[in-house]
């Protein structure tokens, strides 16, 4: 009852069978164990709006949600979400808090290339759902782990609090 | 193709997923011991993506319902080694009765790390840079410990042996870690001096001390980030038990700071920036604590 199959030590290579829950739609897709979650959204299920920058936790670029929280996809290979919800910036743009923040971040100029806009956008997501009333502190420290090559920050943060309060005022509805 | 020092695609393993301890253990074992178990993955993924680690087998344990949880024995909290470093944010049993983990937590990474990362898995990886290894000394916690011929507690004083190794065999896995429950004549402090809020600290310190109205009946003050591993300065210790924390007894403290640390040699930190960063932050921190924080 081990539950272990030591044939399975020979197969590191063969893909298997992963089954998500994608923006709401379920779908299924081959993958080998070492295909990070980024990779397979990116490659297999072609959502690129999450991006692959440093490929080990630094950067921020590839956050998703992964039933309802923000997590690095490059820091998790696909079979381990193996029958999780994910939900990518593709899907999240859907709703009101997100929509949002993408009209604040191009009203104020807080993104350039793009690159990390998911990624910040993701965690401002997380940050707004989580804390109401959040300082520019606050907004600081959640966006730690968001690398932004070309604007400087202050238009980010400008922009996240200006949702804040926004939302503030209207008793945090979405 | 030949990816070279830039590689950040693992090398081919399988991936096995345990529904249980045993299911867990049995598969290292079958391995050859050429595995390895993986919970939030946020210091293994890296280090598989970089080619620092290539095992045949990963073993995802987050699956396992009896690692989960956060939960009172006797005097003890019983923390479920998959307890996620969010948890100890978010887990009123913890912000009660272990509410130094809780003071840490914000200093663990950036949120979505957090979000994955556990409790369990950095005890286990004993980063010497890490806030919860170093914690589990100052509160004198134990770790529990399954392997193929049974269950062991090991005291957080005898676990860290030296830079990433611990009491832990191969093939081993923790399942929990105690912590005693913390007691209304007790205080704590936490905090660290770090570049960046979420980076790794220059200098780390958490302390959880024994009151008797203002006098100190017992202290347990444990650094990170000063060398091979967590490190406890039972010589600053020695010099506070019985006495009432004023400026004097604080300055002592400071001075017997240098028999206790030793930090390493050829970092991009001098030991002696180190050192003085340690005396600061001790200093800080016991005065926080003598205005009963
Ligand atoms: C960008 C970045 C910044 C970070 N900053 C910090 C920081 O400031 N402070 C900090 O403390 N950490 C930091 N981390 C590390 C993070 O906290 C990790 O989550 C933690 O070190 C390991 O936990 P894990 O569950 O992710 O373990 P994993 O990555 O899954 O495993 C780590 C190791 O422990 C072993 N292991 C895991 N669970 C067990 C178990 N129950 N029993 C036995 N062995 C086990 C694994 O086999 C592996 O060898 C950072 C990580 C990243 C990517
Ligand atoms: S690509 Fe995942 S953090 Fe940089
Ligand atoms: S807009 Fe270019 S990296 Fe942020």
């Amino acid at each position: 009852m081990s539950g272990f199959d030591d044939s399975l030590l020979n197969e590191a290579d063969e893909t298997v069978r992963v089954r998500f829950v994608v923006n709401g739609r379920k779908v299924a897709c081959e993958v080998a164990p070492r295909d990070t979650l980024v990779d397979c959204l990116r490659d297999k299920l072609e959502l690129t709006g999450t991006h692959a920058g440093c490929e080990m936790g630094a950067c921020g670029a590839c956050l998703v949600q992964l039933d309802g929280r923000a997590v690095h996809s490059c820091l998790i290979f696909a079979v381990q979400a193996d029958g999780g919800r994910i939900d990518t910036i593709e899907g999240l743009s859907e709703s009101g808090l997100l929509a949002d923040l993408q009209a604040e971040f191009h009203r104020r100029n807080a993104l350039q290339c793009g690159f990390c806009t998911p990624g910040m956008l993701i965690n401002a997501h997380e940050l707004l759902s989580q804390t109401a009333q959040p300082s520019r502190e606050d907004i600081r420290d959640a966006l730690s782990g968001n690398y932004c090559r070309c604007t400087g920050y202050e238009a980010i943060v400008d922009a996240i609090d200006a949702v804040a309060k926004a939302h503030g005022e209207n008793g945090g509805a979405t | 193709m030949d990816l070279g020092e830039t590689a950040v695609k693992a090398k081919a393993f399988s991936y096995f997923r345990a529904a249980t301890i045993d299911q867990a253990l049995d598969a290292h074992a079958r391995a050859g011991d050429d595995a390895r178990f993986i919970a939030g993955g946020q210091s293994l993924v890296p280090a598989l993506s970089l080619r620092l680690q290539a095992p045949r087998l990963l073993i995802d344990i987050t699956h396992i319902g009896e690692l989960r949880g956060v939960r009172r024995e006797g005097d003890a909290l019983r923390i479920g080694a998959l307890t996620r470093h969010c948890e100890m944010l978010s887990e009123p049993l913890i912000a009660e009765f272990a509410p130094l983990l809780h003071a840490a937590a914000p200093f663990v990474a950036h949120p979505a790390i957090r979000n994955r990362g556990t409790f369990g898995g950095s005890v286990a990886l004993a980063d010497p840079a890490s806030e919860f290894p170093a914690m589990t000394l100052a509160l004198d916690a134990e770790i529990e410990i399954a392997g193929l011929s049974g269950r062991r507690r090991v005291k957080a004083d005898d676990f860290f042996i030296d830079l990433f190794e611990t009491a832990l065999e191969p093939g081993e896995l923790i399942t929990a870690v105690y912590v005693p429950l913390f007691r209304a004549d007790q205080r704590f402090a936490f905090d660290e001096l770090a570049r960046r809020r979420g980076d790794y600290a220059l200098v780390g310190c958490g302390m959880l001390a024994t009151c008797t109205g203002e006098r100190i009946d017992d202290i347990r003050i444990s650094f990170f980030s000063v060398g091979n591993t967590p490190t406890r300065v039972k010589g600053v210790e020695a010099t506070l038990i019985g006495a009432r924390l004023d400026a004097e007894r604080i300055a002592a403290a400071q001075g017997a700071l240098e028999g206790d640390l030793a930090p390493p040699e050829g970092d991009e930190v001098p030991p002696s920036m180190r050192l003085h960063l340690a005396r600061v932050l001790l200093g800080r921190l016991l005065g926080r604590l003598g205005e009963g924080a």
